[in-house]
């Protein structure tokens, strides 16, 4: 009888943080600038030397497709451009170290299923914004990039933004380039 | 003994009852809101005195993204920028629209959602309309 009472005390006690979960009450404080956005700014935005703002957004969208994006939005009167792109995210020592946990899981005598969480796919979305310099002689360019990742189960394991140093000056070598194609009508 | 066990189900039952019924969801929940339709407004609402709505429109987009926001959408005829931004494993969302009011200033408007919950904390559109004064060097008045 102690066992019966014991299990029962357990499933309520799963059940009440059931509750408590699903009505999860929402952080204040979320649309404070944080304090590194001076150097997310840097990371963020390059100048073009030109006034000539549909030059530079037809070569954003042109970058974007060198790296296979697909357009998903735009508002040129804005200078804002919006692309996404679907990729594989497996990653041979993440899937090799879960295996190798199930392995051990398995040889314990328990079933665990860590390969089942692996990354698999993701989407990264990039945001273009294309404006006039405060001073109006130059162009400013600031791109954004977002993933989701999901898992091998197909669920999304990860919502991100993208930080990355090396991925903004892979974007802004591309479009340096861009620029200078379509200027020589490449 | 038996009193037990019968006691312990009516506690798991009563535990269904609660966590279920808690958070049900019937569809008219989805219009649901807590505070009033003109306090919601007044809340998300400012007047800026100025009536450029591209420069404006170009500001919000810009503070947004200060705010780690990537624009999804944006429309310069109906004055609408929506972003969003990943919290922990939460998606935040706000769209912002602008609009004229009279000849002299322009309203802004700002709605965000975090999660499945709509955001109707004033300090948190406070801190929202705090930071877009800054980048745009206007002052933002409460609208009543």
């Amino acid at each position: 009888m102690k066992k019966v009472s014991g299990s029962l005390k357990f499933l309520a006690a799963i059940l009440l943080s059931l509750g408590v979960i699903g009505c999860a009450s929402t952080p204040k404080g979320f649309l404070k600038p944080s304090e590194g956005y001076l150097e997310k700014r840097q990371l963020q935005i390059r100048q073009y030397d030109t006034t000539n703002e549909e030059q530079i957004i037809s070569a954003v969208a042109g970058v974007l497709q060198d790296l296979s994006f697909t357009l998903d939005e735009s508002e040129t009167e804005l200078g804002l451009v919006v692309a996404s792109k679907k990729a594989d995210a497996t990653s041979k020592g993440q899937i090799a170290g879960a295996v190798f946990l199930d392995v051990l899981a398995a040889f314990g005598g328990s079933y665990s299923n860590n390969a089942a969480r692996c990354d698999k796919s993701q989407v990264i979305k990039a945001s273009v914004i294309v404006k006039p310099s405060l001073e109006g002689k130059k162009t400013m360019v600031r791109v954004t990039f977002q993933r989701i990742v999901w898992n091998m189960s197909n669920q999304i394991s990860r919502v991100e933004t993208i930080t990355d140093p090396q991925i903004y000056q892979r974007f802004y070598d591309g479009l340096s380039k861009a620029i200078f194609l379509e200027a020589q009508q490449v | 003994m038996r009193k037990r066990i019968k006691y312990y189900n009516i506690l798991v039952a009563s535990f269904f009852i609660i966590t279920l019924s808690g958070c049900a969801t019937p569809a008219g929940k989805a219009f649901e809101t807590n505070e009033s339709q003109v306090k919601l407004r007044s809340i998300q609402t400012r007047a800026f005195d100025t009536t450029d709505k591209k420069k404006m429109m170009q500001t919000i987009i810009s503070t947004m993204q200060d705010l780690d926001f990537v624009i999804d959408k944006a429309d310069l005829t109906l004055g609408s920028v929506t972003g969003s931004k990943f919290l922990g494993q939460a998606v935040v969302t706000m769209t912002v629209t602008v609009r004229a009011r009279g000849e002299k200033q322009l309203l802004v408007r700002a709605n965000a959602q975090y999660g499945i919950s709509s955001v109707e904390d004033p300090g948190t559109y406070q801190d929202f309309f705090t930071a877009l004064e800054k980048s745009i060097f206007l002052t933002a008045q409460q609208v009543d």
